[in-house]
């Protein structure tokens, strides 16, 4: 039952999102389908052709969805992680992999400490891991440093003052744990729980620090609402029904529709807007966060017109006031296409400025960029629609417990031999 | 109500719940996502359900009293029913994850309060599964005692996780310890008692009591005599091993 996963739900998800991030300077823009790693390189126009001879034979690149991908905040580190049960760490200036470590299950997210001393790593049984990259030995095993029991694991994060981790899992939780001097020995004072979502939480992002004394957590769920956390008594500030404001979603709607989760957040503008991806949203909802009240409110909408454009990920370049968004999937059953992906950039993410959602003429590195982020310039947007449904179903399999019916349950009891059934 | 003759579910004598009405299996599936209503957060436990007697209107007007002592795993309730009269101003509550045997306690207080007006109104249960839930129904350093009694040993080696007392969530629980809070635990099989010892040995949030401590603890008495395993165990002449630490302040340990 936990270990088996089957046939039918496996292949769902294996489609897995496209992923993008972009380099704290905002010099080097990633994207990761499926296997792959496309990196480009702002500053000189051309796309980074990776290195990686970390181990010996031919365990080069990965060979599986990636899951995770992640800079790190000084901008030298990269690491990339998913179904292939492994985690690679890359140098972000040489673009060679530093080191692969091995993970006994498939990797869902990923974190790197603010000092860059640390990576973290979760799987999907719930164990996070903590790997020393200041360790002399060649041998780096990751060591256990927390576990949500028996729950997958969906987004890891680092508080700005490096106290906190944060851990967010599809049993609506979210754990706020002391992160320790000595990390290797695990982190076992827990500072608090996050609770409130109703159903699984999706995604983390850091109210940057400087807006407010103590740190503040939003988060984002499958119950289409981002919430908005004092994480040091894990006290819930305030709720945006995101997918109702955006006029998704009716406000009464009671039925068990799991269309319109909130799948990506970001925050842009020193932390005054966040940017909100929903599964069911072609385009992003713009929340602006008031400080001294400490609440979201929706502030736009902003719609991609034309392409299907659902974003599966979204980052933000700090320099540029840009926001980059990925669309994406690392197969699509039916198609002649290995993969898909699309980047679409909005400038202007302002108070007062209108976003614009930049032509491809417009995006930085243009042509080239797309071309080597998409792995075409041209795109079919009929595939795109088909792919946004795969992605979303892909993560209601995943992430949504399955509610059998109670015929069901009886008929799956009648194999039982350890009891006798009444006839 | 319950219905008269030979049959019925509650015995005509002595009021209570018969217990082979409630059968069930000795093990339960502590990974399956069972059906059961879990509270949002600790503030959604409702009071008044559970103690009418203390909250008589879901309305908590005194929020200052709190669920003091849990047992994990209370099984058909006799540590609590003990404890229930030892400390009669706290509150109490039972956690256990099979159905049939959660229903059979609850009965079991009902009629116990019928039968004793006044008492037995501080204990209560409620069906969860405590590895995954113990955060939303405690706060933080909320309880100030946690008992698991007899927990079931899960003897492969690939089943060590299933265990109620592991390294991981052992964080857990001394999140909802206050510190000072004891936490108890006993079993007759030997391997899981050197389990849970080690276990938390290794925290650095426990401590083990002293051999005085112990013997002046009364909750340390019930735990090998006032339950049905452990009075199982007696009879067939058993061993008992215990491990009984307490929760201590970050700074207190010894790095």
């Amino acid at each position: 039952m936990d270990e088996e996963v089957t046939t039918e739900s496996r292949k769902e998800t294996e489609v897995a999102p496209a992923l993008i991030a972009v380099h704290p300077t905002g010099h080097h823009i990633a994207v990761a389908v499926g296997p792959e790693l496309r990196i480009f390189n702002l500053l000189n126009n051309s796309a980074v052709s990776l290195h990686d001879d970390s181990i010996s034979g031919d365990n080069h690149f990965h060979k599986d969805n990636i899951r995770a991908i992640r800079f790190g905040a000084k901008g030298k580190l990269f690491v990339s992680a998913g179904d292939d049960k492994t985690l690679k760490i890359w140098s972000a200036e040489s673009w060679h992999c530093i080191l692969t470590v091995s993970s006994e299950k498939r990797v869902t997210a990923v974190a790197i400490s603010n000092d860059g001393l640390y990576v973290c790593f979760a799987d999907k049984f719930g164990l996070v891991w903590v790997v020393d990259l200041n360790q002399t030995s060649i041998d780096k095993k990751p060591t256990p440093l927390l576990s949500h029991y028996c729950s997958i694991i969906t987004s890891l994060e680092f508080s700005p003052d490096n106290r906190f981790i944060i851990s967010a899992d599809r049993d609506f939780k979210i754990r706020v744990t002391n992160f320790p001097k000595n990390p290797l020995n695990g982190a076992h004072e827990i500072q608090s729980f996050c609770l409130g979502h109703t159903e699984f939480v999706s995604c983390l992002a850091f109210v940057p620090a400087q807006e407010s004394p103590h740190s503040l957590l939003l988060s984002g769920s499958g119950d289409s609402t981002v919430r908005l956390w004092d994480i040091s008594s894990g006290a819930l500030l305030d709720t945006c029904e995101v997918a109702v404001k955006a006029g998704l979603l009716e406000s009464n709607d009671n039925t068990e529709e799991h269309g319109h989760a909130v799948t990506d957040l970001c925050t842009t503008l020193d932390g005054l807007l966040v940017a909100v991806a929903i599964q069911s949203l072609r385009g992003i909802v713009l929340l602006s966060y008031n400080v001294s009240a400490q609440t979201l409110s929706v502030a736009k909408v902003v719609s991609i017109a034309g392409d299907t454009f659902v974003p599966t990920c979204l980052a933000n370049s700090p320099p540029t006031r840009e926001l980059w968004m990925v669309t994406g999937v690392s197969s699509l059953p039916g198609y002649d296409y290995p993969s898909l992906a699309r980047v679409l950039v909005i400038s202007g993410i302002d108070a007062d400025q209108e976003p614009v959602v930049l032509g491809d003429d417009k995006i930085p590195g243009g042509v080239k960029l797309l071309e080597t982020l998409q792995g075409t310039a041209a795109v079919d947007d009929n595939a795109f629609s088909v792919a946004a449904e795969a992605v979303k179903a892909a993560m209601c399999n995943l992430l949504i417990k399955k509610q059998y019916p109670f015929e069901n349950r009886e008929y799956r009891k009648k194999t039982r031999n350890d009891r006798k059934l009444k006839e | 109500m319950p219905e008269t003759g030979i049959n019925s579910t509650f015995s005509k004598s002595t009021g209570l719940p018969r217990k082979r009405f409630y059968r069930a299996r000795a093990h339960s599936n502590p990974l399956s996502d069972s059906h059961f209503p879990v509270p949002l957060s600790p503030s959604h436990v409702d009071y008044s359900l559970h103690y009418p007697h203390f909250f008589p209107s879901s309305d908590q007007a005194d929020s200052s009293k709190k669920i003091k002592f849990a047992d994990i795993g209370c099984g058909f309730g006799g540590l609590l029913i003990s404890l229930s009269t030892l400390f009669p101003e706290t509150l109490m509550i039972g956690m256990e994850l099979r159905d049939k045997v959660s229903e059979y306690v609850k009965e079991r207080i009902l009629s116990l309060r019928v039968a004793n007006p006044g008492q037995y109104q501080n204990i209560s249960v409620v069906r969860t599964n405590s590895m995954k839930y113990i955060p939303n129904h405690f706060e933080k350093a909320q309880l100030s005692k946690m008992f698991f009694l007899f927990p079931d040993p899960h003897f492969k080696e690939k089943n060590h996780r299933r265990r109620v007392i592991s390294p991981f969530l052992l964080d857990e629980y001394a999140f909802v310890l206050e510190v000072g809070g004891i936490i108890y635990t006993i079993t007759d099989v030997e391997e899981l008692g050197d389990w849970m010892k080690t276990c938390l040995e290794n925290h650095p949030l426990f401590e083990p009591l002293t051999e005085k401590e112990l013997e002046a603890d009364p909750a340390v008495k019930l735990l090998s005599s006032a339950t049905e395993e452990g009075q199982k165990v007696a009879r067939n002449d058993g061993q008992t091993f215990q491990a009984v630490y307490r929760r201590i302040a970050a700074s207190d340990q010894i790095s």
